[in-house]
């Protein structure tokens, strides 16, 4: 109870803290003066009393207290410690009020990291990023309040989603929050910078941190939750085109092209409106994301409640922020006529404005897919749903251009190249075309878009490796993630090619047979944990004369009452074995699923690699002198 | 003539229509041929047209339907109005069983077969796809 207190009484004296940041912002902004201490000292308490107003949450979480509301609905008592914790923000109102936090931890370490530049800058920057912090306090206080009181209190709560309990998913939200509100601050400093004309190299220099940071926590955060899909639904893939899954893959295109547009701003003084457009888009996709995610528009394990004022009032805010950054953009924002440096056809800027088409065109796809349902639905009430056959008909046949671009852009100088001495690209692209030749040749696939599309990821590969081994002065991180990213691309084309799986309905005692698997299903023991009732089937499995013992298992969960399938995984370095079983109906079937998914675990490692392009050049301070 | 300026702009608006208008026309072809219908057993026996066309279908499952061999389930989905057998070798999701919220995705065989390809999974006990809501919500 009296943590419930705290933590509301501190987040609604966090939201009075606005006014004073607003009062001595503005006086600060008009004088001469540097700036102003004040201003980082009430930073510093909104960011303690949002600090303790979690606090609150979680302590209200550990010591289960159910008088407060959201406690009840996600907790209870037989529940480990540490997903008594990580459930404080495995839900809407707490969600949110972690989404509150990192909004103020940043602008926050924005106002202290932002030194020397220009003073108006950093405080409209403030100001903006308080416009957005303001919408989250009233949104918190009005409609999501983590700390609503019940009573008299329950004797026991309703428990966690068994599925989130999870210990992939208990990160899984903040390391991706971290991503959209980055994009948070991306936004406002890109609003400050348009009103004061001060998009600038400077300003793209120091931007360009934040845009790194976003970057690679939001990747991370998606790596995560893709993880969590593999291993925890039990269906064996690592994406699914799933709605939810798309809203966050499109604000990460938009953050990865702006990510490259930077550099060209950076160093070529173009692309302006480009990057402001950008900007602006990034955060708009990951509010709209919330929206969509949060209102229960699209169904899933994120919609903790069906509450169509959130989604409204979300929706309404989300409509301000962009109106009102679409104002900014008109008015303030002037083209330098004079400053009119020329493109040449043969220049890396060429190369990522090409690639930036790319990933629009893919974000515009994304975007259709996921949105397109839900208009259909509200215009002609037919309920319709876009699978993977359509991302994957509209993307893949695209990524042959990207990639090659994305192997020669690298290669080319900022303004003009020449040509002559780059005839050993094209024959290495021979070569890679040779090799996949090779691999495709017997295998029962189109034959001509797949030789292309693999030649092309692996022309990728060798570039990029080729220029680790030979170049000097190489921009280490940009070929680190390149050469991720091309090993991202190759084992998730090996990993469709190569998978083979068997699902059958199996009893204790039985066998599955065909001409490569046998699957003998041993014994089904049962074992009661704290808090739910496992059931652990004994398969053995044959491969190949090689014999090996998988253990799936069933969790009954007493509170809330469900069944979750835990898979066994054995990963290895070239291929992953995936079993499953599950009831049907409490007949006496068993429904097995057994997977062979070959680089599994090179999907997982390729994007690391790719964040750790990002982690490199965030904290590299030069490159390409 | 024009400069070399108004040249390069106008070339590069030009570019950047054709591709608008080509990746436009790209998506909303395979929209058109990758979309997935959603159906009732009512719709189906209502406007039944054999068009090997992928559909998914909603409902309950109905109490004691549910028959399991080695190599395929079988059900029926019913609306409390109509319903249509289903028969499904595939994964089954963790909280498919009888008078339980479906959606089954295939091919209807004909007015009352459906061969099911994938069926949904509901994540959690008070989740309830919209389209099973619904179509339960309209025949109750």
């Amino acid at each position: 109870m009296i943590y419930s207190t705290l933590g509301y009484y501190s987040l609604i004296f966090g939201l009075v803290i606005s006014l004073p940041l607003f009062f001595f912002s503005t006086k600060n902004f008009k004088n001469q003066y540097p700036l102003d201490f004040k201003i980082i000292i009430f930073s510093f308490i909104q960011l303690i009393l949002v600090i303790i107003s979690f606090l609150g949450l979680i302590l209200s979480f550990v010591y289960s207290d159910f008088s407060n509301e959201t406690v009840f609905n996600n907790s209870h008592t037989t529940k480990p410690l540490f997903y008594k914790i990580t459930g404080t923000w495995g839900n809407h109102e707490g969600s949110l009020l972690l989404w509150l936090l990192v909004l103020t931890l940043f602008i926050f370490i924005f106002l202290i990291k932002s030194e020397g530049l220009l003073k108006k800058y950093r405080i409209l920057t403030l100001l903006f990023q308080q416009i957005i912090i303001i919408g989250f306090f009233v949104f918190l206080i009005k409609s999501s309040n983590p700390f609503n009181y019940l009573i008299p209190a329950p004797k026991e709560g309703l428990g966690l989603n068994p599925i989130l309990q999870d210990p992939a998913l208990a990160i899984h939200p903040p390391i991706l929050y971290l991503g959209y509100v980055g994009s948070s601050i991306i936004f406002s400093s890109v609003l400050a910078a348009t009103t004061l004309n001060y998009i600038s190299n400077t300003w793209a220099t120091h931007i360009k941190k934040w845009v790194l940071l976003s970057w690679v926590f939001l990747t991370l955060g998606i790596l995560l939750g893709s993880i969590w899909a593999y291993y925890e639904l039990g269906w064996g893939g690592f994406w699914f085109w799933d709605p939810v899954e798309n809203v966050s893959l499109m604000p990460w295109l938009a953050l990865t092209t702006l990510l490259h547009c930077i550099l060209v701003l950076e160093k070529r003084y173009q692309l302006k409106s480009w990057v402001i457009i950008l900007s602006i888009s990034t955060f708009a996709l990951s509010m709209c994301g919330t929206f969509l995610v949060r209102s229960g528009i699209l169904n899933s394990i994120h919609t903790f409640a069906n509450d169509p004022e959130r989604g409204l009032y979300i929706l309404t805010f989300l409509f301000i922020l962009i109106l009102i950054s679409l104002l900014i953009f008109f008015i303030f924002h002037k083209e330098d006529k004079h400053k009119f440096n020329s493109f040449f056809l043969f220049s890396k800027e060429t190369a990522i404005v090409i690639n930036n088409w790319f990933m629009m065109y893919f974000l515009a796809v994304v975007l259709i897919g996921t949105v397109y349902p839900i208009f259909l639905e509200v215009i002609s009430s037919e309920n319709i749903s876009v699978g993977p056959p359509f991302y994957n008909k509209l993307i893949i046949p695209f990524l042959i251009p990207f990639l090659i671009f994305m192997a020669i852009g690298p290669q080319l100088r900022w303004i003009k190249t020449r040509l002559e001495k780059k005839l050993n690209l094209i024959l290495l692209f021979v070569i890679s075309l040779l090799v996949s030749f090779f691999i495709i040749r017997n295998l029962d696939i189109n034959f001509l878009i797949n030789t292309v599309l693999i030649g092309s990821a692996l022309y990728l590969f060798f570039i990029t490796i080729r220029d680790f081994i030979l170049k000097k002065n190489i921009n280490i991180s940009q070929n680190i993630a390149h050469f991720g990213f091309s090993l991202f691309i190759l084992s998730i084309l090996f990993n469709n090619f190569f998978s083979s799986e068997v699902i059958t309905n199996l009893k204790v005692g039985e066998k599955f047979n065909n001409d490569r698997y046998e699957i003998f299903f041993k014994d089904l023991k049962k074992f009661e944990k704290k808090n739910y009732v496992s059931f652990v089937g004994k398969f053995s499995i044959k491969e190949n004369n090689k014999e090996s013992n998988m253990e799936p298992e069933l969790r009954i969960y007493n509170q809330p009452n469900i069944i979750t399938s835990e898979a066994d995984i054995k990963t290895s370095f070239l291929s992953d074995k995936f079993i499953t079983i599950n009831t049907v109906n409490n007949k006496e079937y068993f429904n097995v699923r057994y997977q062979v998914k070959p680089f599994m675990i090179w999907i997982w490692l390729s994007v690391l690699l790719i964040s750790l392009g990002g982690v490199i050049s965030l904290f590299k301070k030069y490159y390409e002198k | 003539m024009y400069g070399r300026k108004v040249k390069l702009r106008f070339f590069f608006i030009i570019l950047l229509l054709i591709t608008l208008t080509l990746s436009i026309f790209l998506i909303l072809k395979s929209l058109e041929e990758n979309v997935v219908y959603f159906k009732s057993p009512t719709d189906v026996q209502l406007i039944y047209e054999n068009k090997n066309e992928k559909i998914r279908i909603g409902g309950m499952v109905k109490k004691d339907s549910l028959e399991i061999t080695k190599k395929e389930v079988k059900f029926i989905i019913t609306d409390f109005k109509n319903e249509i057998n289903v028969t499904y070798s595939g994964v089954v999701p963790n909280l498919f069983s009888e008078g339980k919220g479906v959606v089954a995705e295939g091919f209807l065989k004909d007015k009352n077969f459906f061969q099911a390809s994938k069926i949904l999974a509901k994540h959690d006990e008070n989740y309830m796809p919209p389209e099973v809501k619904e179509a339960l919500g309209e025949n109750k």
